[in-house]
């Protein structure tokens, strides 16, 4: 992990109607980290992740890729940088009329020229990398459990070896054992191949076991970005309760903290 | 983006070792490049003689790990120290844990085949898919019916706000697109009966013509088909998103009954709205076939009225009106029907609301004809 960052964002404001979720919002994400973003429902998480991939326009404000703004690039420079992330939406946002193998074969046949065998081969071990069985290739989307779906997902979005990986709520919705073996795998990767995460999560094992540093976001703007040990002694009141209610204290209890 | 990276590969013996060097960046924008020398390797070589030098390697990912790891893979111990060479800060240790977890899919299903059996077999599956269809509409039909029933003895229960919802939505709304519609068939049969029966010498029947046609078929026609395109397809789209949803099972589970709260006042408000729309209809047909004999025949607008009141009897009005609320009736129930048989998945709601079009406008033109038939029995 080094200092200097892969995502910046800058002075975001967004509003719906009248109705404002962030204002003057700034956060910077380092290369190499696994970055954990947490907030009450309804501050904005979601849209702030939207954000960051360019999915929704802010209405003030900037965000840095590499130092580049995301705002300027042209179309080549974006589609590189698109090349360059895997995104893994809530519900997993598979294609519907594709299998799962042709799921995760789809960026790589957009943006990457291979023999088809070669392709389905690295498919099948992407597949396997996100801890579904063998059987789950050739069956199609509606036909998978909600978890399956999200690592079905997850194998998408590493379907390109990305740089950088966001991730909304990947463990919602998974069994303790399979949310641990999630936390696991991306704990690796971002390891072994430097990769940067950007999760909004709500799991505290999550937060816990592999994410290098917490944003809390609270009252339209990141109220604190540490690592979580930090964040335990912050003295903002809705990190207070986060961190030292019932369930903070279990979690924490559990990582021997 | 980085900059265009190449892997290259090196293969070389040992005395009876096989060396396999990986050079270069091994990501997946390059990987393509070695690999039929990697199925070569696995092919001609045995993985337990292989040692991977990982010394002049640049850049790894998972897909590079992968397809290096695949030459050692076969061997009973790949992850044994001895298999690998040179200093790499990740690969090594990508390769293990990607070997660790590597596992083959099941093939996809193989495409299907076309040929002479296989088209009989399809028309076999279509034809038992058409009857299981018409079973199971008659079954929901008997299902409406009977809330319905229940309905009027429990007049209490009957919703009203989504029946005049409805009524409103699938009848005044679709009155504007209607009534434009028959304005044009009325016209163009009038036109049609100028130049053809203006050949012959009878041009003053077009008013006959018109009447006919429009009072017998066109009007309640045009409406039953606008009714099926517009109103038939949102139903089965509202019902089929609230089932993908899971709203119905919610409904089911807190004791309402999806029958009474969504089904049956759409089907009320489809039979209500029908007859009116078809009256619109009629008089729209009418007025065009009218301004239509005005401008080409010089027949005037009051004598065309006079000579329908004297030659087109009543009946002809009520065949037409006869027929509205049993189409509406038949729309409403394809709509709901298709609407409740949607299953979990996206595409399953695309494929319901086209089988729905299409067969609430099938059974229109079936039951039309059938009308048809039986009116001339009966000598109407």
């Amino acid at each position: 992990m080094s200092d200097d960052p892969i995502i910046e964002v800058r002075g975001i404001k967004t509003a719906f109607g009248s109705h404002v979720i962030h204002d003057g919002l700034d956060l910077s994400v380092r290369r190499g980290e696994v970055l954990g973003l947490v907030g009450g429902s309804g501050t904005g998480k979601s849209v702030l992740l939207n954000t960051i991939i360019g999915l929704k326009r802010p209405d003030a404000g900037e965000i840095f890729f590499n130092g580049q703004k995301l705002s300027s690039m042209s179309a080549k420079e974006r589609r590189g940088l698109e090349a360059s992330w895997g995104v893994l939406f809530q519900n997993g946002a598979l294609f519907s009329s594709l299998t799962v193998r042709e799921n995760v074969m789809a960026p790589m046949k957009e943006h990457i020229k291979m023999p088809k065998r070669l392709m389905s081969e690295i498919a099948d071990m992407k597949i396997a990398l996100s801890g579904l069985g063998p059987e789950a290739g050739p069956k199609y989307p509606a036909e998978l459990s909600g978890g399956m779906k999200k690592r079905a997902g997850l194998a998408r979005a590493l379907s390109l070896d990305p740089a950088i990986l966001f991730l909304d709520e990947p463990t919602a919705g998974l069994d303790p054992i399979g949310a641990a073996a999630f936390d696991m795998l991306i704990k690796d990767l971002s390891s072994t191949l430097g990769l940067t995460v950007f999760m909004v999560t709500h799991d505290l094992d999550s937060l816990y076991t592999i994410c290098d540093r917490v944003a809390v976001l609270a009252d339209r703007r990141v109220a604190a970005v540490a690592p979580i040990k930090e964040l335990e002694q912050n003295s903002h009141p809705w990190i207070q309760e986060y961190f030292h209610g019932p369930r903070g204290r279990i979690a924490a209890a559990a990582q021997g903290g | 983006m980085p900059p265009a990276s190449t892997a290259d590969i090196n293969v070389r013996k040992e005395g009876r070792q096989i060396i396999v060097e990986a050079i270069g960046d091994w990501v997946i924008q390059s990987i393509a490049a070695v690999y039929s020398e990697i199925e070569r390797i696995e092919s001609e070589f045995d993985a337990g003689l292989v040692i991977i030098d990982v010394g002049r390697l640049g850049r790894i990912d998972t897909s590079g790990a992968f397809l290096l790891g695949r030459t050692v893979h076969q061997c009973a111990t790949p992850n044994a120290d001895w298999h690998y060479r040179g200093e790499h800060a990740a690969a090594r240790q990508l390769i293990g844990e990607i070997l660790e977890r590597v596992i083959d899919c099941e093939p996809d299903a193989p495409e299907e085949r076309y040929g002479f059996v296989r088209a009989f077999e399809r028309i076999g599956a279509g034809l038992e898919a058409f009857g299981r269809e018409t079973v199971e509409t008659f079954g929901f039909f008997g299902r409406t019916l009977t809330t319905a029933g229940s309905l009027v003895l429990r007049p209490h229960r009957f919703r009203i706000t989504p029946t005049v919802y409805v009524m409103e939505e699938a009848g005044v709304n679709a009155l504007p697109i209607i009534v434009v519609l028959t304005f044009f068939i009325g016209a163009v049969v009038a036109f049609m009966g100028a130049n053809l029966l203006g050949s012959l010498g009878f041009s003053v029947y077009t008013v006959e013509l018109v009447g006919y046609a429009v009072l017998r078929e066109f009007g309640v026609l045009i409406m039953a088909i606008m009714l099926a395109g517009r109103s038939d397809s949102a139903f089965t789209a509202a019902i089929g998103s609230m089932k993908m949803q899971q709203e119905i099972d919610a409904m089911r589970v807190l004791g309402l009954d999806p029958y009474e709260a969504l089904v049956v006042p759409r089907v009320v408000a489809c039979v209500l709205m029908a007859p009116l729309l078809t009256f619109g209809a009629m008089m729209a047909g009418i007025f065009g076939g009218m301004m239509v004999s005005w401008a080409t025949l010089d027949i005037s607008p009051g004598f065309f009225i006079a000579r329908m009141n004297d030659a087109i009897d009543w009946s002809h009005f009520w065949v037409g009106m006869s027929k509205a609320p049993v189409f509406g009736l038949v729309i409403a129930i394809i709509g709901c029907k298709q609407g409740m048989q949607v299953g979990g998945d996206v595409e399953s709601l695309g494929r319901r609301v086209t089988a729905s079009v299409v067969q609430s406008i099938f059974m229109v033109i079936v039951i039309d004809a059938i009308f048809a038939m039986m009116y001339l029995e009966l000598g109407i």
